[in-house]
């Protein structure tokens, strides 16, 4: 996993619809740092974090991911660096959590140790059950060990907790911390707090 | 990393719930249907086999093309997929290829067989074969430009066929009007003509199916 130095947003401009989303906004996020973004329904963090996985364009402004080999601006480029957690889990009903997690492994082109990540997140009994018969948390757990198997240095995370129990988000923090231990970026869109010492970013406030 | 989505991809089509089985019964039951409606009359059955073979294959095709972005799409897999190091050409490229692997080549293997049931000479059914091994790459291909394009919309499903049919004159014209010619003992360009068509098909279709996904993933 190559290392960012971090994450620097410059003037970013999102129009969705005809509507200003946000304009102008400007923030850094370092390696080893939890970015947490805050704010109303519609207020833009998905957009956000879509803009800066490079699956949306923005309207305007720069993202630059800042590593040893200097400043990458490029979307396509940018969105090989991003593990993404969406609302919705990728989770095939007809496929098994571990085949699940084999697929992306091998699409990402990574050795991940399969049955250890399935470990980490409390799937390892259910790993050869269809996806097809899991609960909305299993599914959200299943996504959260995807991120561990991608290896790659930013995370962008939607709602991240949602659907877990007590145990489900004690095991989500221990990855993210686990992650930003090693240097790694977290983002996050939030309703609630995440738990975890992070950096705030709130989306509009005056809309 | 080509190899797993690939493999994925048939997998999918393949299990339970898949679209391969369901592609083929569609082919055998359609191909089944018309001689009950046209009747027994056997030289009727063998002028219009080629043409009716052709055409409940497209269909069949058809059938699971919708699902091909759009089941990625709806449950998330498709960002975490163009987040990927393949490109989305090649994403696009690689479904084209699971699909026909899946449909197209399944329903080329059963066509003699159907081709036999119409009462098509030996030499014809071998052309009606050939025809369907060359023309269905262009029916997976220029049918993914038309998944990737209706894949946001709620019935795609409807307007997918209606796009793509037109697009797949061509493939139908040459495909039977080979087998057609091999029964009146013409020698044709056809198959050449239709060769042709499914490269050109097949090449570029990524390109515009790729184009469709980053649009859509945008939109």
């Amino acid at each position: 996993m190559t290392t960012v130095q971090y994450l620097d947003i410059q003037k970013l401009t999102c129009i969705r619809g005809q509507r200003v989303l946000f304009r102008d906004l400007s923030f850094r996020v370092d390696g080893g740092q939890v970015l947490s973004l805050e704010g109303p329904n519609g207020a833009g963090k998905t957009s956000l974090l879509r803009v800066l996985a490079g699956l949306l364009p923005a309207a305007g402004g720069t993202v630059a991911l800042v590593s040893g080999r200097g400043a990458e601006t490029d979307a396509d480029e940018r969105g090989r660096r991003v593990a993404w957690l969406g609302h919705n889990d990728a989770a095939k009903p007809q496929l098994t959590p571990r085949e699940v997690l084999m697929f992306f492994a091998r699409l990402y082109g990574t050795r991940a140790d399969i049955d250890a990540v399935l470990a980490s997140v409390g799937l390892a009994k259910i790993a050869n059950l269809a996806c097809g018969y899991l609960s909305a948390g299993q599914k959200k757990r299943l996504a959260l060990a995807r991120l561990k198997v991608a290896e790659r240095p930013v995370w962008l995370l939607d709602e991240p907790l949602s659907s877990l129990d007590a145990d489900g988000r004690k095991r989500a923090l221990d990855l993210v911390n686990g992650h930003v231990m090693f240097g790694g970026i977290v983002i996050a869109a939030t309703h609630e707090p995440l738990g975890v010492a992070s950096e705030r970013l709130t989306l509009g406030a005056a809309a | 990393m080509i190899g797993a989505l690939l493999f994925r991809d048939i997998r999918l089509a393949t299990r339970a719930g898949g679209s391969a089985a369901l592609a083929l019964a569609f082919f055998a039951a359609v191909a089944t249907l018309v001689p009950l409606g046209v009747g027994v009359d056997l030289k009727l059955l063998m002028r219009v086999a080629a043409g009716v073979l052709w055409v409940a294959a497209v269909l069949a095709a058809l059938l699971s093309l919708d699902r091909l972005f759009q089941a990625d799409f709806e449950d998330g897999s498709l960002d975490v997929i163009a987040l990927s190091p393949l490109s989305l050409e090649t994403v696009a490229a690689v479904k084209i290829a699971a699909h026909w692997l899946t449909t197209g080549l399944p329903l080329t293997l059963l066509s003699p067989l159907l081709g036999v049931m119409f009462g098509l000479p030996p030499e014809a059914v071998g052309v009606l074969t050939l025809s369907l091994a060359t023309g269905t790459p262009a029916v997976s291909a220029m049918g993914a430009i038309g998944a990737a394009l209706t894949m946001s919309i709620r019935r795609g499903g409807l307007i997918l066929p209606l796009l793509v049919l037109p697009l797949l004159a061509p493939a139908v014209i040459f495909g039977a009007g080979a087998v057609q010619a091999a029964l009146d003992g013409l020698s044709s360009g056809a198959l050449l003509f239709l060769a042709a068509f499914a490269v050109v098909a097949t090449l570029l279709s990524p390109f515009a199916a790729g184009a469709a996904v980053r649009l859509n993933l945008a939109g």
